[in-house]
């Protein structure tokens, strides 16, 4: 399988161009752990931030095929990232709460909101970090669990 | 600045860009864009019969004249037909516009009547390609996309135009030229990178050129010969590269491959250093590629990045147009490089070519499709195109047809067509005029488009169809031999049609030829008689293609014959 890699990719905003992306991943068989994407303020391209697994040749095909896609502009793979990912999840409102705040707040987060039968939590930590948290929040009898996939910046 | 509906800017678009014919097939989606032709003949339009047809023809246009090939076709059925043509040109990296119709705007993701996603079929096989959203885009995206397809690695670009967009009126300015952002090729490579792989050919002993389909797209088959020539390093060719040198060079130790002969792939086998000159490593060519290769460096010259270690590791990677690069590193090379050093490595591979050369056992109860092709270099060669279809007749003519410059030889390599000969050749045909266009063919793959016929008839492209028949899908056929136990499941073409009168029915001329006697005369009649030609011409059936590596083996393990 290879090491974990995350590769960051400037892309045009415009019609199909994540498909085409995706596309690629799917073609040639490459892995998506995980993928995020938002536009770039002020600018008209979008980042998309891309986890994926494979040893140094696969990696290097990837980012060159990605390069190959006519409305990418860019293709960052940086070992010297600050990487961050988000988590929310719904705990039922019978849990200890104090103890749920408690640890959201080690991993950055807090209690957002407070509904009829749960609370809805949030974290935002380094992705390591973010699975240990899930874990943790295991013993809470979370309801439901929501990602956002990781997102990474150069340091 | 004029307005226009998005109809005109196609055509207008065509006449800013030079384009002489067009390839297509009209339909209700791309009816406004038909209407503008009839009015403005700014370019001759060929009516193929089939939308796979026209796009091979705009294909076999582009690889004889190094221009853009363009073809149209409708919405839904009418660009699934085109699939096939753009996955042909997509792999063997042929510069295309393929315009296709769409449903209106307002209807797509309706299922309305002959709606496809044509760009989610295309994505996979094309370089680019566009669902052109206004009018106001259309001027920008025709030029862009003429521009994708020519530059960098050449390919196919495909662009759906919805029927509303072709009714909207909009400013028509032509971009005088295209700059993109996100697209720069590599030109110029780099200079330091181009003096290390000099030093390196200085000091390995057995120094091999691998010439691959990129000098013919770079146009830079001259500089090959002459680097070839200063350096005295022998050279092989790959299916793509056919022509780069003349079939009698000195240096050419033939086709590397599969269908490769002896010297050639024991060269590479046997090689201490790879110049690879625009190839991609088709696992045609390396075979097993844990084995392929494996005493060499690599010198590899491409302008696509992604080429270059994709399969086998690289030491000197060089990203930029071989034609660039090649300008750069000849004086160097003629300056430092002694062509004495690599007699004895000569000397070596002359030898292995004398052991095992290129060969067939004629006969004269029989024909042997191998003595029809060289007849037929005897007869043409230096002043005849040849197209192929794909099977054991392609193999045989890329190893026994004596070619004489690049862009002679046309052929389906990545993608391996069948049917892609015979509409390739009415599109070479059209691009080269006077010269005469040959297609090898076979039995088989011949009745994939035969309704081309009336095409070449109707546009007075008097292509000459010579058809190894072997009554067989001989290729498959070959491989049931050696790796099935002679177990031909479906691959028995004895029920063949009357080809003579397939080819009179449709105003051609036809021939069916058992001796040498008769196909001379034949070939003779067909080329007097100007009009499109099949040459029905039986053949043993049970000729195999040698040397053959069967797939996934390893190079310097050839079956150099069959014995029964
Ligand atoms: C469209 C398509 N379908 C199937 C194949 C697989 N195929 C490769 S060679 C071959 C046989 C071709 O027969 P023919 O045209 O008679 O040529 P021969 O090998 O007999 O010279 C086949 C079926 C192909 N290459 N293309
Ligand atoms: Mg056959």
């Amino acid at each position: 399988m290879g090491e974990r890699r995350v590769i960051s990719v400037i892309v045009l905003n415009e019609h199909g161009a994540l498909t085409r992306i995706t596309g690629l991943f799917a073609a040639r068989g490459y892995n998506i752990e995980s993928l995020t994407v938002a536009p770039i303020p002020g600018s008209s391209y979008s980042r998309l931030t891309i986890v994926t697994q494979g040893d140094s040749q696969v990696i290097e095909q990837i980012i060159k095929q990605l390069h190959k896609l006519i409305p990418v502009y860019k293709v960052i793979e940086h070992s010297e990232l600050v990487e961050k990912e988000m988590v929310m999840a719904k705990i039922p409102l019978e849990e200890r709460l104090a103890d749920v705040e408690a640890l959201c707040r080690a991993y950055n987060g807090n209690i957002v909101n407070i509904g009829k039968d749960t609370a809805i939590i949030m974290a935002a930590d380094e992705p390591k970090r973010i699975r240990n948290f899930i874990e943790a929040l295991k013993r809470f009898n979370p309801k439901e669990i929501v990602r956002s996939g990781v997102v990474a910046i150069e340091r | 600045m004029a307005k226009m509906r998005g109809a005109q800017m196609v055509v207008e678009a065509m006449r800013e860009e030079g384009v002489e014919v067009v390839f297509g097939y009209p339909g209700g989606a791309i009816m406004n864009v038909y209407d503008e032709i009839y009015k403005h003949r700014y370019f001759q339009h060929i009516l193929t019969r089939h939308e796979q047809a026209a796009v091979h023809a705009a294909d076999g246009y582009a690889r004889a004249t190094g221009k853009v090939g363009v073809a149209f076709v409708t919405s839904g059925p009418g660009f699934t037909n085109a699939v096939t043509g753009l996955a042909t040109a997509y792999m063997d990296s042929i510069p295309l516009v393929v315009i296709s119709g769409q449903v209106p705007l307002s209807m797509i993701g309706t299922d309305a009547f002959q709606e496809i996603d044509a760009v989610g079929i295309s994505r996979p096989c094309t370089k680019h390609n566009y669902l052109v959203q206004s009018a106001r885009e259309l001027p920008r995206i025709l030029a862009e996309a003429f521009y994708i397809a020519r530059s960098g690695r050449p390919g196919p670009v495909h662009i759906d135009i919805p029927k509303d967009v072709t009714a909207e009126v909009a400013e028509f300015v032509y971009p005088k030229e295209v700059k993109l952002e996100t697209y720069k090729p590599t030109i110029r490579g780099n200079v330091r990178q181009i003096k290390k792989a000099v030093e390196a050919i200085k000091s390995a002993s057995r120094p091999i050129f691998y010439l691959g389909g990129g000098i013919i797209h770079s146009n830079s088959a001259h500089l090959v010969r002459e680097l070839v020539d200063a350096t005295q390093i022998p050279a092989v060719e790959t299916l793509m590269a056919r022509g780069t040198l003349p079939h009698d060079h000195p240096q050419l130790l033939g086709m590397v491959g599969m269908h490769g002969s002896y010297a050639a792939n024991m060269a590479m086998s046997e090689a201490d250093l790879l110049i690879a000159l625009g190839p991609r490593f088709d696992d045609r060519v390396t075979g097993k590629l844990s084995e392929f290769a494996k005493y060499a460096k690599v010198i590899h010259i491409d302008i696509d990045p992604s080429s270059i270690g994709k399969l086998v590791p690289v030491n000197y990677p060089i990203v930029g147009d071989l034609k660039a690069v090649l300008q750069e590193l000849l004086p160097l090379a003629k300056k430092e490089i002694d062509p004495d050093r690599y007699a004895k490595w000569r000397e070596i591979l002359k030898r292995y070519d004398e052991l095992h050369p290129l060969q067939y056992k004629d006969s004269d109860e029989v024909l042997k499709p191998q003595w029809v092709i060289e007849r037929v270099g005897q007869k043409l060669k230096g002043r005849a195109r040849i197209t192929t279809d794909v099977g054991q007749h392609q193999m045989w003519t890329a190893q026994f047809y004596p070619f004489t410059r690049p862009r002679e030889f046309i052929t389906s390599g990545g993608l391996g067509t069948m049917g892609f000969g015979f509409p390739a050749a009415i599109g070479v045909k059209r691009g080269v005029g006077d010269e005469v266009v040959v297609n090898f063919t076979g039995d088989g793959s011949i009745l994939m488009n035969i309704q081309e016929l009336i095409t070449a008839v109707q546009y007075r492209l008097p292509v000459i169809n010579i058809i190894l028949n072997n009554s067989y899908l001989g290729m498959v056929r070959q491989w049931q031999t050696f790796f099935y136990d002679k177990r031909y499941a479906e691959t028995d073409l004895s029920i063949q049609p009357d080809f003579v009168r397939v080819a009179e029915a449709f105003g051609g001329v036809g021939y069916r030829v058992k001796t040498k006697e008769e196909f001379d005369k034949a070939l003779d009649d067909a080329l007097s008689k100007g009009v499109v030609a099949l040459i029905d011409v039986i053949v043993d059936r049970y000729e195999n293609v040698l040397p053959m590596v069967p797939a996934g083996g390893t190079l310097y393990n050839m079956l150099l014959e069959y014995k029964d």
